[in-house]
């Protein structure tokens, strides 16, 4: 849109065109151009022309191809991160939505709400904010997108006062988020909500007032099917599992197989196992080798009657997960394969390792380093050493190819892991 | 606000931090939690948990915009309360859901959805909806629009979002910076730069930290200088990768320009554990323009990457194993794409993703 081209339509007060942005109102997914423009013609609402200027900056970046937003530095009372600031750099056209800054709030885990608080979250952002709400960001925010300057401590004070906080931005613990889990999962292996919660109400002060080397995530995950994205996407992955055997109702075999045929049940079960540890008895039945099973899910996800996770439950921690920025994407590594979760000592014991990392982290990252770049930098035994915790060949695809290492000290280490297992199996050794 | 102004010292916040969810649950899933036994579909956009208690709980899933107005979530409100039983939960991928505890209440829900415009669907074997980022519309550095791309996209795909019928799930992301926010997908449309940062040397120095952004840069392509008797920072434009790294720290090294902003899509990214480990999504094709409102270039490629899959993939094979069995050779065969020297990799570990066997697909 250029300077000075007048509106068609009779509008009321100057509404801009938005000949790009019409077009992507039509067809069936819901449009955010016509949620926008709700907002712009609610005219009773203090909102309204931060919408209209909102959508002529919006159409304007449409057809320039660029983005017309810098940051800046806005914070509320006490707290160094949370907000997203937004100036525009197209005040001039847009003023009404020249400061257009992001409350990141955190979610409840599992992102359960009832309309009821839904409506409040509603409520205060149309007395102080655009009306725009994402539920959620890419990190699990509750993204209330458009605030001046002047209006963000209010909001946020209504936001605390019914219960929710400011969530991460910046160099810090930022925003987590868990999977329905437990609330609605049978494959759920752990309490995710309260791993999720307990963990993150510990570190918030360093959410609140950033001071890390560079942003540190935590994710929570019932199982190895990831519904948040943890391993990828989390320096702090915890993903639920078991140890003992996964359950079989062989009735529920037979039906199943009864119902969709030998040969597909062997094509989608059977020989889609990664680890070859599923066959199919003559009877219909099926037989696991647990041994081998490495708890995939894929298995139980195509026979949710028939199969479901061992009782002996608990978590596997990854640590080191982040996208490209700066050597390149890392999937975390498997550092603590399996913990369990059910006491309140084993949720402390969570919450202390994760205190530890963040400890490592904030002494020996460099600046703009995510963790994964510093194990990597360093080598996972001494980060191993700095964390406390052993080597395992969970840990590994395989152990490594180079001889280039220094292994003196190879029977030592040797001792130490005849002694860690000795341990594991109730044995006393000659040590101690 | 004006008691804002007029209090000399602003509240001091509630540390509450994470917010209890328990008290935002369906009733029938907090007395269930934990005890569930298992679920399955009675149709597309329908998920039915039973519990060891015998209980049952229905959830019907529905598509957004994500990016909602209040007018829409009160609606959405609305529905929860006249048609489910006044809770809702969010997925990842920003569909909403309502479980209702009556499996009677399920039709109706879903027509009264239908209706108002939120697609039903987005459960198993189906295409859910696009995870995405900000964009135009409220990120600083973006170099396309996510919301708009994803519209044009789910209008198109909204019949594989309410139905079940493709070999597994296909998840699919968009990122509006090569920092990909959206994050690995079964399917993902980046933008991809492709010309070095353009620097306004007038500003540099009063804007940027020099030496953070310096480090900043991944291929030490980025040195300081003295342009125009001023401190500045300049880029060795041989070395430059055009990742856009520069350009969060110091907005005078602008990476967008109308053209040279450009759409990559890459494929098999996979997060879940099943079957095979998860992986990161790989190049399928770049270059491709930055064309709104429609992309139609972008949704072209998608739409013939997602045909292919759904005819030759096997059930509960997901983008990247069903690529991974019949080969690079045949995908690119397949969805009539070329292979070209950018699609082998130059990054770090490079050696690993190269095929040192003599197995090779004809």
């Amino acid at each position: 849109m250029k300077d000075g081209e007048t509106t068609e339509k009779k509008a009321p007060a100057k509404q801009h065109p938005t000949p790009m942005l019409d077009q992507l109102e039509d067809g069936p997914w819901p449009s955010f151009v016509t949620g926008l423009k709700r907002l712009r013609d609610a005219n009773d609402k203090p909102f309204a022309p931060m919408a209209n200027d909102l959508l002529g900056q919006l159409n304007h970046s449409y057809e320039e191809r660029l983005g017309f937003w810098k940051g800046g530095t806005v914070s509320v009372f006490g707290y160094g991160g949370g907000i997203i600031p937004r100036f525009s750099e197209v005040a001039d056209r847009f003023p009404e939505s020249k400061e257009f800054h992001t409350l990141r709030v955190m979610p409840p885990p599992g992102f359960h709400y009832t309309t009821d608080i839904l409506r409040k979250l509603c409520d205060i952002w149309e007395k102080h904010g655009s009306g725009l709400i994402a539920f959620h960001g890419q990190s699990g925010d509750i993204m209330f997108q458009g605030c001046t300057s002047e209006a963000t401590q209010p909001a946020f004070d209504e936001f605390n006062k019914l219960g929710f906080d400011l969530g991460g931005a910046g160099p810090s613990l930022r925003t987590s988020m868990s999977c329905v889990g437990q609330a609605r999962c049978e494959q759920s292996c752990y309490d995710e909500g309260r791993a999720h919660r307990s963990t993150i109400n510990r570190f918030l002060d360093e959410m609140h007032r950033p001071a890390l080397p560079y942003k540190f995530k935590f994710k929570f995950s019932g199982c190895g099917n990831d519904c948040v994205n943890a391993i990828q996407r989390s320096d702090f992955a915890v993903i639920g599992t078991w140890r003992d055997d996964i359950k079989i109702n062989q009735d529920e075999v037979k039906k199943h197989v009864a119902r969709v045929g030998r040969k597909y049940t062997i094509d989608t079960v059977v020989s889609m196992c990664p680890t070859r540890a599923i066959s199919l008895n003559d009877d219909d039945t099926l037989e696991i080798d647990n041994k081998s099973c490495v708890r995939c899910m894929h298995c139980i996800n195509v026979m949710t009657k028939a199969l479901s996770p061992g009782d002996d439950k608990g978590a596997s921690i990854l640590i080191g997960g982040k996208r490209s920025l700066k050597t390149g994407d890392m999937l975390g590594i498997m550092v603590k394969p399996f913990i369990k979760l059910e006491t309140d000592e084993d949720f402390e014991a969570l919450e202390d390792f994760g205190e530890t990392c963040i400890e490592f982290f904030a002494d020996n990252a460099l600046e703009h380093e995510r963790i994964g770049e510093t194990i990597d930098r360093i080598g996972l035994p001494a980060f191993l050493a700095a964390v406390g915790v052993e080597a395992d060949p969970n840990m590994v695809n395989h152990p490594r190819t180079s001889s280039f290492v220094r292994t003196d000290d190879f029977d030592e280490e040797a001792a130490k892991w005849f002694e860690r297992k000795a341990h594991e199996a109730g044995l006393t050794v000659a040590s101690e | 606000m004006n008691e804002v102004t007029a209090k000399a010292k602003p509240r001091t916040a509630d540390e509450t931090g994470v917010p209890d969810h328990i008290q935002y649950m369906h009733p029938v899933m907090v007395a269930n939690m934990g005890n569930w036994d298992y679920h399955d579909r009675p149709r597309a956009g329908v998920l039915r948990h039973v519990s060891k208690s015998g209980q049952e709980i229905f959830t019907v899933r529905a598509g957004t915009q994500r990016q909602m107005d209040v007018f829409t979530i009160r609606k959405l409100c609305d529905i929860g309360d006249n048609f489910a039983d006044g809770h809702v939960r969010f997925t990842t991928r920003s569909n909403i859901e309502f479980m209702v505890a009556d499996e009677a209440k399920v039709e109706p829900l879903i027509a009264e959805l239908t209706a108002s415009g939120f697609p039903v669907g987005g459960t198993g074997a189906s295409v859910s909806m696009i995870s995405h980022t900000q964009g135009w519309l409220h990120c600083d550095i973006p170099g396309t629009d996510a919301s708009g791309v994803v519209k044009s996209l789910m209008d198109y795909l909204h019949k594989e979002f309410i139905q079940e019928k493709m070999p597994n799930r296909v998840r699919i992301t968009t990122s509006c910076c090569q920092i990909n926010c959206g994050g690995q997908g079964d399917i993902a449309i980046n933008v991809q730069y492709t010309k070095p940062p353009k620097i306004n040397h007038d500003l540099v120095a009063n804007v940027c930290e020099r030496p953070a952004v310096v480090a900043r840069c991944p291929v030490a392509a980025i040195r300081p200088a003295m342009v125009n008797g001023k401190p500045s920072l300049e880029v060795d434009e041989k070395k430059c990768i055009c990742c856009g790294a520069c350009y969060p720290p110091c907005p005078p090294m602008q990476i967008n320009g109308a053209e040279s902003t450009k759409i990559a899509i890459w494929v098999g990214g996979k997060h879940s554990n099943a079957r095979s480990k998860p992986t990161f999504h790989k190049l399928a094709v770049a270059n491709l323009p930055n064309n709104p409102p429609h992309w139609p270039e972008v949704a072209a490629v998608v739409r013939t990457i997602i045909e292919a899959y759904k005819k030759d993939a096997k059930h509960w094979e997901r983008v990247g194993e069903w690529i991974e069995r019949i080969g690079w050779s045949r995908f690119f065969e397949m969805t009539g794409l070329a292979f070209t020297k950018h699609h082998l990799e130059t990054w770090t570990g490079a050696r690993k993703t190269m095929n040192s066997s003599s197995h090779i697909h004809f």
